[in-house]
């Protein structure tokens, strides 16, 4: 940065491009990104629509967080579940909720579900795939329950349930066999959880706990870890080390103000300002 | 035009005779006993293919066998090892020591240096002067006598850990003390259970089973301890004095 | 090869009772050759916030100063200190502004994040190379030795513990991990930051 620019431009930089093509002809792959191996999944039910998701996401083999939330707000009444290169479906669903809200505002009426669908399969689209996010977006506007999926390269479709990411197949084996037309809620919601449950125990991608989101007309009701069925054990023994285990050559602390109180001293003495 | 082959361009065709069955094993030599431990998960892919197989296997009083990798290799060689074996009683009348059970093993990985059995093995049990013993060997026969050993997924998650709660590695003792050389079973149980349920947290390959087996020399001071513990099962063959058994475990299933 | 393992380095934060602490080692290597065991990788950027910028050299240098920038933009215009939790948003929208182009860094930040009662409250956080972040409540490892610490780490850390006690458990961790590790060792350097003081000790380590 040998001239900061104060304005900055809006959207992608490309200024590391140039560096990093020549360092994947020299052979040298680029790294990857976290991605969530997931288990995502959205069911129509009597009254509107539940979304669920599991907790992990991994880089590799390894699992890095064990507790991280994939069902992201976009507006009150809409939702979105993301799998895929986990910041793509953080800061796009992040971009469109941002839009919604604008696009709430400028027309004075409660957005859509389409609308959402329709922006975030175009921003999509534009990207070509590149923007690795596969989502599944439920909600309740004017026209009643939506539910969708949206795929990285933009194609849409809207069925009465849905799943994605890599346990996609063990939780539509659970709606394949349980789902029915106008369930009950909490029928729905059981079944909901054991679509995602189906995912985190047969599918390496998945796990730790459920997360899922009732949508209805006039209430959302997110349910944070609803079933937690991954818990660590005690741990067999207790690990602190006595103090001074650590051998270490230099130390150097510095204090830091917490609070102060300021006395003024003196009576007569302040500067004359007449 | 997708679909049809050309005629003139010669297609290169390829088979990987090999697949990774994920999985972790890891063994720990003490005094007068020593433990063999691994998971009974196996998978390919993100798929698990069964939540109990083992991967740890007896093949006398006093040699344990843990084999991980690929997954049919790993029978393959351990059913070769036993047979090697069950010839060394029918001509000695007697069991192979556990050295050379590691030699045989080197041998035999060695012979297959072209076409390796995929598979990281490690021998655990006790040797012919009574003491606790660990062998680890690469797929191709390399191999070292040592005091702790992971191998498998989650070796580099395991194996610094145990660097640091078996050798005390990075750790001074307090003044006028000493880390102990070997620690006794009622230490290494633990540290064994709590590495399988770390790895379990952290590696998506481990988790559903794990199989804890324990070589006792003839009069271990240990045996008091280990009878009295929880779900441990007896499997000694022979009347020789060393005696083994067997801990199950559960681990978490995601 | 990857990029990522060019120049080596690994950073962890954990949490402890009203402290946090951040760690780093200290080599910078060109692939498998040595060529400094003083290379800081850990900055700070507040009183009571901590970055650990483990990856490519080249890019902690500038990414250093990036944020250094865009911190002093903001309390510029805010008039006001930045807090944990801003700052790791600011990090992840920088990292991701360079989706298609990304810089080769994991960043890792550790810090004091102030509460409406006055009081202070532990935060730690972590993102990848663009910029997913990752808030934990335990600890957070990044860099070569990710996987060793991951290891490490789920089996020492335990929840409440004093600055002392996290000062062990941390050094420990990073330590024996980096033991394992090719591209990190060579020294290695510890911060624990309560809400009154910040204590940095460098560790003695293995040099091979």
């Amino acid at each position: 940065m040998a001239t900061a620019p104060v304005h900055q431009p809006s959207g992608f930089s490309f200024e590391n491009k140039l560096r990093n093509d020549f360092l994947v002809e020299k052979g040298i792959p680029l790294p990857k990104a976290t991605s969530t191996g997931t288990t995502i999944v959205g069911c129509l039910f009597k009254d509107g629509i539940i979304l669920g998701a599991d907790t992990r996401a991994t880089e590799g083999p390894i699992v890095a967080d064990k507790n991280c939330e994939k069902i992201h707000y976009i507006t009150e009444s809409i939702r979105c579940c993301g799998a895929g290169t986990a910041a793509d479906t953080e800061f796009t669903t992040a971009l469109i909720s941002s839009n919604m809200e604008l696009h709430g505002l400028e027309t004075g009426r409660k957005p859509r579900v389409v609308t959402a669908m329709t922006m975030l399969k175009q921003y999509l689209y534009r990207y070509q795939g590149h923007v690795g996010a596969a989502l599944v977006l439920g909600g309740v506007d004017a026209t009643g329950p939506q539910l969708f999926t949206i795929h990285p390269h933009g194609s849409t479709d809207k069925l009465p349930y849905v799943t994605m990411g890599s346990g996609s197949l063990a939780a539509m084996a659970v709606f394949e066999s349980g789902w029915k037309a106008n369930m009950e809620r909490e029928d729905a919601l059981n079944l909901v959880k054991a679509a995602i449950a189906a995912g985190i125990f047969n599918d390496l991608g998945s796990g730790s706990n459920i997360d899922a989101c009732i949508i209805t007309a006039n209430h959302t009701e997110m349910l944070r870890n609803v079933e937690m069925p991954n818990q660590r054990v005690q741990k067999e023994r207790d690990y602190k080390f006595r103090r001074g285990t650590t051998a270490w050559k230099k130390e150097e602390v510095r204090k830091l103000v917490v609070d102060e109180q300021v006395t003024l001293l003196g009576g007569g003495d302040e500067m004359d300002v007449s | 035009m997708p679909g049809m082959v050309s005629m003139t361009q010669p297609i290169q065709q390829s088979f990987n005779p090999y697949t990774e069955n994920g999985g972790t094993i890891l063994a720990i030599a003490g005094a007068d006993f020593t433990v063999i431990a691994g998971d009974t998960r196996q998978s390919e892919g993100y798929s698990i293919q069964t939540r109990y197989a083992p991967k740890v296997f007896r093949l006398t009083d006093k040699a344990v066998l843990a084999v991980n990798g690929f997954a049919a290799d790993g029978n393959m060689f351990v059913k070769k090892v036993r047979q090697r074996l069950e010839w060394y009683r029918h001509a000695h009348a007697k069991d192979m020591p556990i050295r050379a059970i590691a030699r045989l093993i080197q041998t035999m990985l060695y012979a297959r240096r072209f076409f390796p059995y995929y598979v990281y093995n490690i021998l655990g049990g006790i040797e012919e002067d009574g003491t606790g013993a660990v062998y680890s060997f690469d797929p191709v026969g390399s191999y070292e006598r040592e005091a702790c050993r992971a191998a498998g997924a989650a070796q580099s998650l395991v194996q610094p850990f145990l660097d640091n709660q078996i050798y005390f590695k990075n750790q001074t003792p307090a003044a006028g003390t000493a880390f102990p050389k070997h620690l006794p079973l009622s230490t290494v149980l633990p540290l064994v259970i709590d590495s399988f349920t770390s790895a379990t947290e952290r590696h998506i390959e481990v988790g559903d089973g794990l199989e804890i087996y324990v070589v006792l020399a003839r009069n271990s001071t240990a045996l008091a301890g280990l009878q009295s513990l929880r779900g441990v099962q007896e499997v000694t063959g022979t009347n020789d004095g060393e005696r083994v058994f067997v801990i199950r475990r559960d681990l978490k299933k995601d | 090869m990857s990029i990522m393992d060019h120049n080596g380095g690994s950073v962890i934060a954990m949490v402890g009772k009203d402290c946090v602490a951040i760690a780093s080692d200290l080599r910078l290597g060109d692939r498998a050759l040595s060529i400094s065991s003083n290379f800081q990788r850990i900055f700070p950027i507040t009183d009571r916030i901590y970055v650990g910028l483990p990856g490519l050299g080249t890019d902690v240098a500038t990414l250093r100063e990036r944020f250094r920038f865009r911190v002093n933009m903001y309390t510029i215009k805010e008039e006001r200190e930045i807090e944990p939790e801003t700052f790791a948003h600011l990090v992840s929208s920088t990292l991701y502004e360079h989706r298609f182009g990304p810089y080769f860094i994991e960043p890792v930040m550790a810090g004091m994040s102030k509460t409406p009662s006055g009081g202070y409250k532990p935060f730690i956080a972590a993102t990848d190379l663009i910029g997913c972040l990752n808030f934990a409540k335990d600890f957070v490892v990044a860099g070569t030795a990710s996987s060793k610490l991951y290891g490490v780490a789920e089996g020492l850390w335990e929840p409440d513990l004093e600055p002392e006690d996290l000062f062990e458990t941390i050094s420990q961790t990073l330590l024996n991990a980096a033991d394992r590790d090719a591209f990190s060792g060579w020294g290695a350097i510890v911060h624990i930051i309560t809400k009154d003081k910040i204590i940095t000790r460098t560790l003695k380590g293995r040099m091979d």
